[in-house]
Order: C-alpha cells, then structure tokens, then sequence
C-alpha cells in the first residue's frame, strides 16, 4: 500500500488535474451564461497541437502557450457565432467541434511534420518546472506540490481569481444574470451576447491552457486524439462541481487522482484495459449522484422567458 | 402634462395595432389603459418604454419630444415597466434584484452591503416592506411583484407602466397593490395601469382610456363613468345579461368519498375531500390559490395518485385509473395552467385543436385534413379566436386566445363531466362572456360542470353550489343562491362556516 499511495502518485494526480481542471472551468463559465459547451475537449485537443506548433516553430515557451490560447480562442469564437448570432443548438455545435478538432489535428500532424499518429522531438522542451521557495524543503508536501509545471499553478491562480470575478464583482455579478435569466437582462438593458461571447472566449482560452499542459506539460508531444475523453471528463467535474469555481476544483481533483491512480496500478500487474476505465467509472458514479438536477435547468435558462 | 402620446400609429405590415392613439398622463395619476385582448394596449406600452418605435406619432415628456431607442432611454427619462411576466432572477436575493443595472460598487467590487441598505431604506422610504437577503424563488407572486415595483423605483422611475398587475395575485394581494398605488401616488408617482379587470381599475384609477382594435374609444374620469359604460367601450357594444335557467339536477356523475393525499409536508395536500357534481349542475370551488384546488383536479384527472379514499365517474370506479381511461370514461378538463397542461406551444392551432379529438378526424390511422379544417375553424368563428391562420403555432397566440381555443375544444368533446379551471384565466370580457356562456349551455345539456375559479364573481356568476376549500379540506358548502361574498371570503381565510346549507 505505502509503494501504491507515494509521494510520486499525489505529484502526478496534480500533473493530471491541470489539463482537466482548466477546461472545467471554462465549461463552468460558459454554463453560468446558459451555454454548455460540450465542445471542451476538441478545444484542449487544437490547444495541444497548437502548443506543439508553436514550440516546433519558435523553440519559445512562451509562443507554444500563446499559440495555444489563440487557436482555441479562434475555434471557440466559431462556437460563439454559430450558437449566439446563428441561434444552432450550441451541444449539435460543440459536438462539431470535436469532430473538426480531431480531424483537423490529424491532418495537420501529417501536412506539417509529415508523420502519423504522433510527432515528437526529443530537443523539444517542455513547460518549465518552477520549485517553489519554502516550499520545496517541507518534506512530503514540498515534494507533492513544489516542481510542477507553470500551468499547474497557473490553474489554481484561476480558480480563486474566477471564484472571486463571479461572486464579488460588478460584472461577474452580471455575467450571472445574464445566464439567470437572459430575457429580463436584456430588459434591464445588459449586453447578453456580449456577455455570453465573452464567457465562450474565456473558455477557449482556458481549453487552450490544458491542452498546453497536455502536450508540454505531462509529456512533451502530440498524438492523435491524445484528449482521450478528458474534456468530456472536464465536463462532468462541470456538472459536478455546479459551476463554481472550488467546487469544480474539487471535482477535478477526484478525477486527476483516478487517472494517476490508474497509471500507477498498472505497475502493480493490473491489465492496463482495466485501469484505463478507472476515471470513465469514477465519471459514471459521479453522474449517479449529480442525477438530473442542475444542468437540465441550465439547458431551459438558456432558451427560457421568465414565465 | 408629464407625459404625452400624440397621434401614435403603429402597423405590422397590413395590421394596425395602434392607429392616431391620443394618451397622456398628468404627474400623480393613475391612468387605466383597458381594452380587449389584442386591443393595442400592449403595444402602446412597449412604444413608451422604447421596446417598439412607432410608425408615426410623438412621444413627450414635460412638452418636450424624445425618441427612444430602447427601454434604458425610457429608463432615463424616468419611466418604469413591470410586466405581465415578471422580469426577476429567481436565484438572487431580493437586494441583488433591485439594485442590478445600478449596483453599488467598490471599484470592480459589488458591495452587496450597500445593496441591502439601500434597499431597506427604499421599502421604507414607500411603506412596502420587502426582506432583502430573501431569494426571490423563495417570495410568493404578490412579493415578487413587490420587488419590481421597488426594482423600478431604485431606477429613478417618476412614472411606473404597469401591465396586467393583478392577473396572478390573490385577492389579498391584490389589496395590498392597490394601497401601494395610492400610497405612491400620494408621494408624487404617476401610473398607467393596463388591465381588464374593471372593478380593480375603478377602485384605484383617476382617469381611464378605452382601446378598441387599436383606436381610442373614450377618456373618462373614473369618477364619471360605471363598470356597464367600460365594458360597452371596450366591447362595442350591449354585454348580454347571462340567463340562467333553474337547474335540472339529475343523478351524480362525479363522486368523490374520502380523497386524502398525504404528500410530503407536514399538513396533508388533501383531506377527506367528500362531495358530489350531478347532472345539469355547476359546482364551484374556492378558495385562495394553493389550498389544494390544483391537486384535487389532478387527482380527478388521473395527474397525482391519492392515498386513501375513492373517485367515481359515471358510476365506473376510476381511483388509480390511467388519464386515458379516465377521459374515455367521460372527463374533459380546461386545465388551470394552459401553457402547462393545456397545450404544445410549439404546434399549430389545428394540431393543439384536434388533441383529444383524434377518433373525429383520422380515418384507419390517417389524419383526415378535411375534418381537422372543418372542426377547429368552427371553433375559431364561433369563440372568436384571433389567429393568423390554422397553421399559426399556439405560443403566437394572445393568452386570451388560447385559453378560447382549449375552452373550445374540451367543451366539444361533449363529455358528461367537465372540469372547467380558471376557464377565463387572462381573457377579456367579450371572450369571458363567451366562455361563461357556453359552460352554462353544457350544463343546461345535462353536464356535470366542476369550476375552480380564483375569481370570486365568476364562482358566483355560475354555480349552483359552492364549495370553499382550506388547507386541503372542503371547509363550507353553500347554496349560490343564497351565498354572500363574505360568507365565502371567510370560510376561505379559514374562518368558521356561518349559516352552512
């Protein structure tokens, strides 16, 4: 037990929660203007090819993450229009999406590195490592926490900064209303689709993030549909979470530690085919106990008048 | 004069719905806008409150023209709405709703502190007491009412436009709205009051416009004018006295021995409900909302099973039976929440019209077109329907319309028993008139007619009995004949019955 529960496992459930945990939070903003966006995980998917690219053209860090941002950010945008201006149906349109990401990664892998299935490059860096003052010398803790990728730390900085945007703010406060109860926001003369434009934007540029820290952050390369379901997963730490930015957090967490938990029983001569169901069934139960309540009302706010 | 309309045109295409309106408002009044459904009330409004722009005419205020573009430039000009359907946020407290638009803010903070001062120092800078931390989901309709009124004032709102303000209260609330009105008026606040409930408008109104397919017929001070003269306005002509007949009372159709649902509060929803509906006979039940009058119907109907007690229909027992059996068994119901139970906002005139019908106007399993178009344009002559056309989906259909159309098509199904719920829920008098009329010429056929009504004259109107209902139980039978309106009100705040027949 003490060799399955290691200092290693906690360190890696963290390396494992940033991509999922990111992404939720982008899912939980768009559900609090009554959008949800099952398009999380095409969008980590083009964020992490992204990533690749511009690290394979720049050799910068900092490039390969704004890379990221900016074409999650551009297909989120096409999410935007087509569910807010055309008025689709926004879950027809996020599964699109998916579809889009897939197949354009795909291609993309074989029309701009020439290969199939995955690209990797060993002189290619990953995310730095940052290890934390003070922090690092705390014995176990230290090891757990300190030494993970930028983007680790960047997603917990976000949790408080969007719990507190949300609950404390003017505009956050707004962004609520808007997904509350969009017809008599806009009788109060509120921007909804400004509002809603924005919420989608921000979660493109959060799916980007994870899949920034997919590709260069857990391992330093793309594979095709190397998302593997996270950002369904994402989406149910969404729904579990309620949409608030802790309770997300939370949620997250329980599926970053199954997945590490999974890798890790795979050492201890556990079929990998079992272990690899591990987060998917934690995901089944989780659902069980969320039931139906919130996000079939979430679903009718958006289309809903205030009768 | 605050505020003037001058000449106000509005069309949609051919349809005029406002054509040379003339209205104006005086600081401290209260000016009814009363019509039919349709009628163009509605629309002057939202061109007001900057929701429409007219096709032609000027808007003034204090003799100066304006234009609005949209509802914040009429919120400018300080003039507030509340509309028919409340424009709240369920999940946010009652502060967080009046103040949003305007939050009081520290830096980028909402500083909901200051938000909740402010709102109690607004309910009792106007005498309307509100609880600021309360969730509005948690606040009755006459609360939530409350708020907006309040949310119009935080606002700056000098003249407050309200449509339809008592349509959904209790007649307790109601009360209450009416002094609020004065009390605010008192302070300086005008009204315009849209409504077509013409003892309400009489009580509280100093002047009173009529609206006729989009034409004034008459400004009269409220003073001068009676209910008969408003309804020959807004009609256009004589309203017919209701004749009743005596009633042939025959054997009971509906009998109910026992009914109790326990349900999960404290108090049952249900309890020993024990009455019969005869023949030829309409049974009336009051009370105020929430009693348990929407149960009893459900359980009639076959909607919540009951726990303890019997439920027959024409002698055949039908307690547990399936809503299918149920109706074939001779039940039609005109349910209480029309966009709930009543129809399918999504489908056509014609397919909202046939449900129930289908036996009529299918042959081996095919829709019979001929049929349908015969059957339901009937109806829509003979009740009036307004509708573009039989294609038109229900939810573009006027409240008042559409509870014409369900009236129209239970009443066909020629049931022995019928369920009429808040049968004119929303419609104006020349539709009430037809509606009552017609319930009454069922029962003259020999029907069992059971009325849940929240109105207290429309009970009176048309039943030969009255039940009153409290917290579940039938607590007071009475004779309509003889029933007074206090008798009634009491047995229904739960006073003790008085001289019961």
């Amino acid at each position: 037990m003490d060799q399955l529960f290691d200092v290693s496992l906690f360190a890696a459930a963290l390396r494992m929660v940033a991509p999922i945990l990111l992404a939720a939070l982008g899912g939980a903003i768009c559900a609090r203007v009554g959008l949800f966006n099952v398009g999380l995980e095409g969008l980590i998917l083009i964020g992490a090819f992204s990533a690749i690219l511009g690290n394979y053209l720049t050799g910068s860090i900092a490039v390969a993450i704004l890379f990221a941002m900016g074409f999650s950010l551009l297909f989120s945008l096409l999410l935007a229009y087509m569910s807010i201006n055309l008025q689709a149906n926004v879950i027809i349109v996020g599964i699109a999406l998916n579809f889009l990401a897939a197949g354009l990664t795909t291609f993309a892998l074989r029309a701009i590195f020439n290969v199939k299935g995955a690209y990797y490059d060993k002189d290619m860096k990953g995310l730095p490592k940052l290890d934390i003052p003070v922090l690092k010398d705390i014995p176990w803790l230290g090891d757990v926490l300190s030494g993970q990728s930028i983007l680790v730390y960047a997603a917990i900085v976000i949790v408080i900064v969007l719990q507190f945007y949300l609950f404390r703010t003017v505009s956050g406060f707004r962004l609520l209303a808007a997904g509350e109860n969009p017809v008599a926001s806009r009788s109060l003369g509120l921007n909804v689709k400004k509002i809603q434009y924005a919420a989608v934007l921000i979660s493109g540029a959060l799916c980007g993030l994870a899949g920034a820290q997919l590709s260069l952050g857990n391992v330093t390369m793309f594979t095709e549909g190397m998302t593997n379901g996270r950002g369904f997963i994402a989406l149910v730490a969404t729904m579990l979470g309620q949409s608030n930015p802790i309770g997300v957090a939370g949620a997250s967490m329980l599926f970053g530690f199954m997945e590490a938990l999974s890798y890790r029983l795979q050492n201890f001569s556990v079929p990998s085919n079992i272990t690899a169901m591990l987060p998917f069934v934690v995901t089944i139960i989780a659902m069980i106990f969320f039931k139906s309540s919130g996000y079939k009302n979430e679903a009718k706010k958006s289309s809903g008048s205030s009768r | 004069m605050l505020l003037e309309m001058d000449s106000i045109t509005k069309s949609y295409g051919l349809v005029r719905a406002n054509q040379n309106v003339n209205f104006n408002l005086r600081k401290g009044e209260v000016h009814a806008l009363i019509g039919e459904n349709g009628a163009g009330k509605t629309t002057l409004m939202r061109i007001l409150y900057g929701m429409e722009s007219p096709t032609s005419g000027q808007i003034k205020i204090d003799g100066k023209p304006v234009t609005f573009h949209d509802p914040t430039d009429a919120i400018k000009h300080k003039i507030g709405m509340v509309h028919q359907h409340f424009m709240l946020f369920p999940a946010f407290s009652i502060a967080e709703n009046i103040v949003i638009g305007g939050e009081p803010k520290k830096g980028i903070v909402f500083d909901r502190k200051q938000a909740i001062e402010q709102t109690i120092a607004l309910s009792e800078q106007y005498g309307m007491p509100v609880d600021p931390k309360k969730k509005v989901a948690d606040c009755s309709l006459g609360m939530q009412q409350r708020v907006e009124i309040l949310k119009v004032l935080y606002q700056g709102a000098e003249t407050i436009i309200l449509d339809e303000p008592t349509g959904v209260l209790t007649p307790l609330e109601v009360k209450e709205l009416l002094a609020s009105i004065k009390a605010l008026t008192a302070k300086g606040k005008s009204f315009i009051i849209i409504s077509h409930k013409l003892s309400e408008i009489m009580e509280v109104s100093d002047r009173i416009t009529v609206l006729r397919d989009g034409v004034v017929t008459g400004t009269v001070n409220a003073s001068e004018t009676n209910e008969e003269q408003l309804s020959r306005m807004m009609v256009g002509r004589e309203l017919i006295k209701l004749e009743r007949s005596e009633a042939k009372i025959g054997k009971p159709v509906l009998e109910l021995n026992d009914v109790t649902i326990v349900g999960n509060k404290t108090k049952p929803l249900l309890e020993d409900v024990q009455f019969n509906v005869h023949e030829g006979e309409i049974v009336g039940v009051a009370g105020i909302s929430g009693n348990g009058q929407s149960e009893l119907l459900q359980a009639i109907s076959g909607l919540m099973p009951i726990d303890r007690g019997t439920i027959a229909l024409q002698e055949k027992n039908i307690t547990g039976a399936s809503v299918k059996m149920i109706r074939e068994s001779g039940l039609a119901h005109i349910p209480e929440d029309r966009y709930l139970w009543g129809v399918s906002k999504e489908a056509t005139v014609s397919d909202n019209g046939i449900m129930g019908h289908l036996s009529r106007t299918s042959k081996r399993g095919m829709l019979d077109g001929k049929a349908i178009r015969t059957l339901v344009s009937g109806w829509v002559e003979r009740f009036g329907i307004k509708t573009g056309s039989l294609h038109t989906k229900a939810q573009y259909l006027s409240g008042g319309n559409l509870q014409k159309l369900i009236v129209a098509r239970e009443i066909a199904q020629q049931t022995p028993f019928l369920i009429a719920a808040e049968p004119t829920r929303g419609v104006d008098v020349g539709a009430m008139e037809i509606i009552h009329g017609e319930l009454l010429k069922r029962r003259d056929e020999g029907a069992a007619i059971l009325l849940v009504s929240s109105e207290l004259t429309e009970i009176m109107k048309l039943s030969d009995r009255i039940l009153v209902m409290y917290e579940g139980k039938v607590v007071g039978e009475l004779d309509a004949a003889t029933a007074t309106e206090e008798q009634i009100s009491l047995l229904m705040a739960g006073g003790k019955a008085v001289g019961q027949a």
